[in-house]
């Protein structure tokens, strides 16, 4: 039995999900016998964790602050063991452009892409090269805020004249923006899970929309709308290639513990393309990652267990 | 014998297919409330929030609270701790005759029935009259609270567009000839006449006459929501589509905005044949409304002389309405647009169309300023560009504070945009600051000066023929 402290809520835009995250985790700890201490992230952090002095913290924040390296990084300061990613691989992930870059370095596929920030769209004129980079990149195009972990801020360009309309909505949620190649396609997504040290994928869930045009923010976490098809239906050549591509990128940037990678499959030529890496996955009821856990064979409890053992000290 | 420990989590999969299965179809189509989690965040402290369609309950005096209580408690307190008839107490009864006939309606308290809160009149309404699929005619924008519900009866609601003086009955022929033309007759037409949530306009006499014709020729229902009507706070009242002609109208009023929003009471008056059906649908729903509500109106009525709390609390609504109007028109840019309510909550602002209201919360959120995005008041995705404002839930230094955040974070997008359209030019000032808003109506608003289109006519170009951003929500994206 330890004491643990699990990070939820906090100030992202995605607080009601890491609430719910949080909520769930803690259950899942209490059962397995280890004292708990919940602590919504607000400004008395620093003091809520010295009081609990826990043996570890779970974090089940997602979005700023909680899944971009900073908890993390207090967490380092104060000499607290953690779940899931070190601060540099919370940092690379939840950052897009960062994140992107790195897997077209080391030739992991992932949607060709261009991305700037506001000041250069205000100091450099960057405006003026928005047609070359769309010529490049081709319509439609996915416009998205470089930190944002969910749906929002996500937005499609169908036309030169949708362009600035969709980086204002992006500019919304992040100082830093992406234009991207639109994959059309099936989309996957493969979690990955430390066993003993060794990270392993877990079956593929494919996300189908029940509606076309209808899967949004909302409807991410609402049971009923997004059917999941978990083992995805895939050729095993296809599956196979797959799960090598998410363990590399998890490897690549250098995610502990567990993660989820989104890919897209590209209807028309079998491709597949890595979209971004999750560093705290959603662990809600509908959360893919305790799906395919399940799908596995490994419960929740199970889970929640596996990511705390490779957080704790051995 | 030991207690069963807690019931290990079944797998999530399981779960979720086992709840899928159960949930019935119109589960599928009920929408959360728009952007659920981000208006969560609107909760925080430190966030100045015009999201809210609060009364300001802290006017109502805690020593008069107690002392009627302890009446109810002393003199009725079995019965106000028992169930009540489905159709409302007698005294409550006769106590919304009385609001009504403020509001120049005779009404007889038997063909009353009081119901949890004005939400409840709607889902009633809805429960008795429409069949998935059925057409329900609202405005649009319409009550963001009536959505969902309409949703969950799968109703399929046709929105008629609004200007300065309500609901554009020329479009609502259109829509009936086109309805006839397919064989089809909607169930009701929903409208609030009075200081619109969210549009924040009053329909015309001339308006309500001509609808009250058009129900009447049709034979067609007309369901008046008036929660604000006795919150008016410059012009004449005028006649509530229910005193023009009771015999197509259901009417539904609530104490939520004269009283207390707690105390969940709200009426609905109908043609006896629907008031029947609404008693049965409302017995099967709560079987009855609170008694312990119920006896606090009563005693409250026998107390005080209401119309004077009314009067204060339309006096301390006037004045932040006003502050709010002076201060929209000192800090959003030119490009703006908004409405100049005769009465009631709400202000409806219109930004250029190429502002999405739901992103640009998420950065007045990091302003810590938060308003509803104007989606949530249509069902077919318009209203990106609109957002709603309730002045009565917050003070009047606060809505400076907050509405000088809104026109610097509207500023600064539309400086953005400038820039992102590959426009160079400099950061659009402020509007001109103009004087104090004085009681006006809607076509000589204050501060309307250079700006003939902020009136209701944001709604005149319908939010549909604006789809020149054809900027979507992008539909495939990560679950997890």
């Amino acid at each position: 039995m330890s004491r643990i402290a699990v990070l939820k809520g906090g100030r992202s835009l995605e607080r009601q999900v890491s609430l719910k995250s949080g909520a769930r985790v803690e259950e899942a700890l209490r059962r397995l016998g280890h004292e708990v201490t919940p602590i919504d992230v607000d400004v008395d952090l620093v003091s809520r964790l010295s009081a609990a002095a826990p043996e570890a913290a779970f974090v089940a924040l997602h979005g700023r602050d909680g899944e971009d390296g900073t908890v993390q990084e207090l967490l380092e300061a104060m000499g607290i063991a953690y779940t899931g990613s070190r601060v540099s691989s919370c940092i690379r992930a939840s950052d897009k452009v960062l994140a992107k870059h790195a897997m077209r370095d080391a030739g992991i596929p992932t949607p060709d892409f261009f991305a700037f920030s506001e000041t250069a769209f205000k100091g450099l004129g960057i405006a003026q090269a928005v047609p070359a980079i769309t010529a490049h990149l081709s319509f439609p195009l996915v416009v998205k805020p470089a930190s944002q972990g969910s749906a929002l801020g996500i937005k499609f360009a169908s036309s030169p004249a949708n362009v600035p309309g969709a980086l204002l909505a992006a500019f919304s949620y992040d100082r830093k923006v992406l234009l991207e190649r639109y994959v059309d396609g099936r989309e996957l997504a493969i979690s990955i899970l430390e066993q003993g040290g060794e990270p392993a994928a877990l079956p593929i869930v494919e996300a189908v929309p029940e509606q076309e045009d209808f899967y949004d923010f909302e409807s991410r976490y609402e049971i009923g709308r997004t059917r999941f098809v978990c083992p995805a239906q895939l050729d095993p050549e296809l599956a196979a290639r797959a799960t090598a591509i998410a363990l590399e990128s998890f490897q690549l940037l250098g995610c502990s513990g567990f993660a989820r990678v989104d890919l897209m499959l590209d209807g028309s030529d079998d491709e597949l393309y890595v979209l971004e890496v999750n560093p705290i996955p959603g662990l809600t009821e509908t959360s893919l990652l305790p799906q395919a856990a399940d799908a596995a064979g490994i419960g929740f409890d199970r889970l929640i267990e596996l990511i705390l053992a490779a957080a704790l000290p051995s | 014998m030991t207690a069963p420990g807690p019931r290990p989590p079944r797998s999530a999969a399981h779960e979720i297919e086992r709840y899928a299965a159960l949930f019935a179809d119109r589960t599928k189509v009920m929408k959360s409330s728009a952007m659920r989690d981000l208006m969560a965040l609107t909760a925080r402290e430190d966030v100045i929030s015009f999201s809210g369609g609060l009364p300001d309950t802290s006017t109502f005096p805690p020593g008069f609270f107690t002392e009627i209580m302890s009446r109810v408690a002393s003199e009725s307190c079995a019965k106000a701790l028992q169930y009540g008839p489905t159709e409302g107490l007698e005294g409550v009864r006769e106590r919304i005759s009385e609001v009504m006939a403020a509001e120049g309606m005779d009404v007889d308290p038997a063909s009353i029935l009081p119901t949890s809160g004005g939400q409840q009149a709607i889902d009633l309404v809805c429960k008795i009259l429409v069949n998935p699929g059925d057409v329900v005619i609202a405005e649009a924008p319409t009550y963001p609270g009536a959505v969902p519900t309409f949703c969950s009866y799968e109703a399929d609601v046709i929105q008629i567009t609004m200007d300065r003086d309500g609901m554009r009955i020329d479009e609502l022929r259109k829509v009936l000839a086109k309805l006839d033309s397919e064989g089809r007759r909607p169930k009701f037409i929903y409208t609030i006449p009075n200081f619109h949530n969210p549009g924040g306009v009053t329909m015309s006499l001339e308006r309500r006459h001509e609808l009250i014709a058009i129900a009447a020729e049709r034979e067609l229902l007309i369901f008046e929501d008036n929660p604000y009507g006795l919150l008016r706070y410059e012009g004449e009242p005028l006649p509530t589509l229910y005193s023009l002609d009771n015999d197509f109208v259901i009417y539904t009023g609530t104490f939520s905005k004269i009283l207390s929003a707690g105390v969940r009471i709200g009426w609905l008056v109908a043609p006896p044949p629907v008031r029947a059906k609404l008693v049965l649908g409302k017995g099967s729903a709560d079987l009855c409304s609170s008694s312990i509500s119920q006896y606090f109106i009563s005693e409250y009525f026998a107390s005080v002389a209401w119309q004077d709390y009314v009067r204060s609390l339309s006096e301390l609504y006037r004045r932040r309405r006003d502050v709010m109007l002076d201060a929209l028109a000192e800090h959003l840019p030119r490009e703006a647009t908004w409405t100049h309510p005769e009465g009631g909550l709400f202000v409806w602002a219109t930004l250029p169309d190429y502002i999405d209201t739901t992103d640009l919360l998420a950065r007045a959120i990091e302003e810590r300023v938060a308003f509803v995005p104007g989606r949530a008041a249509y069902v077919d995705g318009r209203g990106g560009s609109s957002m709603r404002l309730n002045f009565s839930g917050v003070s009047e230094d606060e809505i400076r504070e907050g509405i000088r955040r809104l026109g610097e974070v509207v500023r600064e997008q539309v400086a953005l945009y400038s820039t992102l359209s590959g426009e160079l030019t400099t950061p659009p000032a402020a509007a001109p600051t103009r004087k104090p808003a004085a009681p006006a109506p809607p076509t000589a608003r204050s501060g309307a000066a250079k700006r003939p289109q902020a009136g209701a006519d944001a709604h005149a170009a319908p939010a549909g023929q604006r789809e020149v951003t054809n900027v979507l929500p992008l539909t495939r994206k990560r679950a997890g």
